[in-house]
């Protein structure tokens, strides 16, 4: 088992029906690190973080072809627990996306779903994953309160406590930021770089500033295939590819 | 030219909304002057409060009848809400595009069946087991034939608006709920469901609504006695089936009374109407 390599495609293919959306993908993700996939809209960095907790498997008519290695698993083999495997890498959407519940009820929900019943258990959950986000001390009188009163960043905080709550290792994002303005996406990032010691994040961003001030690691993805990866550093500053050195320098997208 | 046209065309649609407008307000207004002043006389409370019915003794008391209604619109709520919210979970979250296919039309068309054929089976099949099984003093004709032949009758209210709240569930809530590793069961019972339960109980308020308008499947299987129903296995009389029998030869009192029965029956659903409203007003407001 490659541990310090927890997400690994390896000659990944993805059909949507006749649409071939990922091409050939091979790329590891490096553990506890900032990893960032940028790229003009359609260019299948979505595709591809869905990939690695099988969230295409919603998508009717989505075909895989090739291996996709979470922890050393090839998480297409026949013994695969879905219920595991997103338990272990767990997804940030890019519009924040409580449940029509309370505070409280959203952030227990992962447990209870796993069959944690116990109220203290659950009480202590709930307090240590808002604290985890900042939220506890906001939000600590108001747990019974309709999670859908809060604002875009606070939903978008306690989308990450509710998954912090069933306690994955990974953190897979799908653009958390784009549904919020710059001070609220500039708080998620404090967050991310904070939650990176002890998680391995992979995080889509159209946004290429956010990808080079957050991530250590940076893929440039385009028509579906992966055009450059490496440290972020290096791709914004010595591109080797011209189509990454076009994107950066603004051509398209 | 096609101002003109313009010009014709929306005073004759105004007059035909007006049409079914004015139509409502008459048969209203028509019912409460009929069906008021016996009300009055005999008095309100008395007139509801009472559960003698000896029209041609002048005594008019439609308690047991009230109460009939509205224990056969319970039992049609306890098999139609099972079997309709379970069929919508079914149709929106689980089945196959093609089961969806076969399954929504033909629940569909039971919509299209004539209540009185509803009836006939009833009293062909549902009554002869009834009374083989169960027994009681209706004999078969009881509250729970009708709510039976009712109950499959309200299915495809409840399943067609319950499919329709499901699946205005955004699917970010399941995919959210997913991605945390529930499965599709949980997702389903712990959001979608909660979600959407605004909309599926407007649904059943509806099936309740019709249930209670319901008359002529109900008086073929009900049994139509007029006493206060003391077990389900008993014979009762509903407020529609009262004035679709008795109809035909009431005169004088009688016959205002019966209209006096519509008013309440009319109240009923006005108050259930209302609260469909209100319940789905508030869905709205909260998204």
């Amino acid at each position: 088992m490659d541990k310090s390599y927890p997400l690994q495609t390896r000659n990944l293919n993805l059909y949507y029906r006749k649409f071939h959306a990922l091409k050939d993908v091979t790329m590891s993700v490096e553990a506890r690190t900032i990893t960032a996939i940028i790229g003009p809209s359609g260019c299948g960095k979505s595709t591809l973080v869905r990939c690695f907790n099988r969230m295409n498997d919603t998508i009717l008519g989505a075909r895989v072809e090739g291996r996709i290695l979470v922890e050393g698993r090839d998480i297409y083999a026949p013994d695969t627990d879905l219920t595991q495997l997103r338990k272990t890498a767990g997804m940030v959407f890019q519009h924040p996306t409580p449940f029509p519940l309370s505070i409280f009820d959203n952030v227990a929900y992962g447990p209870r779903v796993h069959g944690e019943s116990r109220p203290e258990e659950l009480n202590g959950i709930v307090e240590q994953s808002l604290q985890s986000v900042h939220l506890w001390d906001e939000l600590k009188d108001r747990l019974h309160e309709p999670a859908l009163d809060l604002s875009p960043e606070q939903q978008q905080r306690l989308c990450i406590a509710r998954l912090a709550a069933v306690r994955p290792r990974i953190i897979l994002m799908d653009e958390p930021c784009s549904a919020l303005d710059p001070i609220a996406t500039s708080h998620i990032e404090e967050l991310m770089e904070e939650l990176v010691r002890d998680y391995t994040i992979l995080i889509v961003t159209h946004n290429m500033a956010q990808a080079a001030r957050v991530s250590k690691n940076t893929a440039f993805m385009l028509l579906g295939e992966l055009v450059e990866y490496g440290e972020t550093a290096r791709i914004f500053q010595a591109p080797k590819d011209n189509r990454t050195k076009e994107y950066i320098g603004g051509r398209y997208g | 030219m096609n101002l003109t046209r313009d010009r014709v065309v929306s005073p004759i649609l105004f007059a035909i909304a007006s049409f079914s407008i004015t139509a409502l307000f008459v048969i209203g207004v028509f019912i409460f002057v009929e069906g008021l002043p016996v009300m009055l006389r005999v008095g309100v409370w008395k007139f509801i409060g009472s559960s003698e019915w000896l029209p041609l003794e002048g005594k008019f008391g439609i308690l047991a009848m009230i109460v009939g209604s509205i224990t056969v619109a319970v039992g049609t709520l306890v098999v139609a809400v099972p079997l309709g919210v379970g069929c919508a979970v079914y149709l929106s979250e689980f089945a196959s595009k093609r089961a969806v296919a076969i399954i929504k039309p033909s629940i569909e068309l039971l919509f299209a069946i004539p209540s009185v054929v509803y009836g006939f089976i009833g009293v062909l099949f549902i009554v002869p087991f009834m009374r083989e099984h169960f027994g009681g003093d209706g004999h078969g004709f009881n509250i729970v034939t009708a709510s039976f032949v009712l109950g499959i009758m309200v299915l495809p209210v409840i399943v067609g608006i319950s499919v329709d709240a499901l699946q205005a569930v955004p699917k970010v809530y399941r995919d959210g709920s997913l991605a945390l590793g529930a499965t599709q069961w949980q997702t389903t019972t712990m959001v979608t469901l909660k979600a959407a339960r605004s909309g599926i109980l407007a649904g059943v308020i509806l099936g309740m609504a019709n249930a209670i308008g319901e008359t002529m499947a109900v008086i073929m299987v009900v049994g139509n006695a007029v006493v206060m129903p003391n077990s389900p296995l008993d014979s009762v009389r509903t407020l529609t089936g009262n004035i679709a029998l008795e109809m035909g030869y009431a005169t004088g009192d009688h016959r205002q009374a019966l209209f006096a029965t519509g008013v309440v029956l009319l109240v009923m659903i006005m108050m259930l109407n209302t609260l469909t409203r209100y319940v789905t007003r508030k869905r709205v407001a909260r998204q």
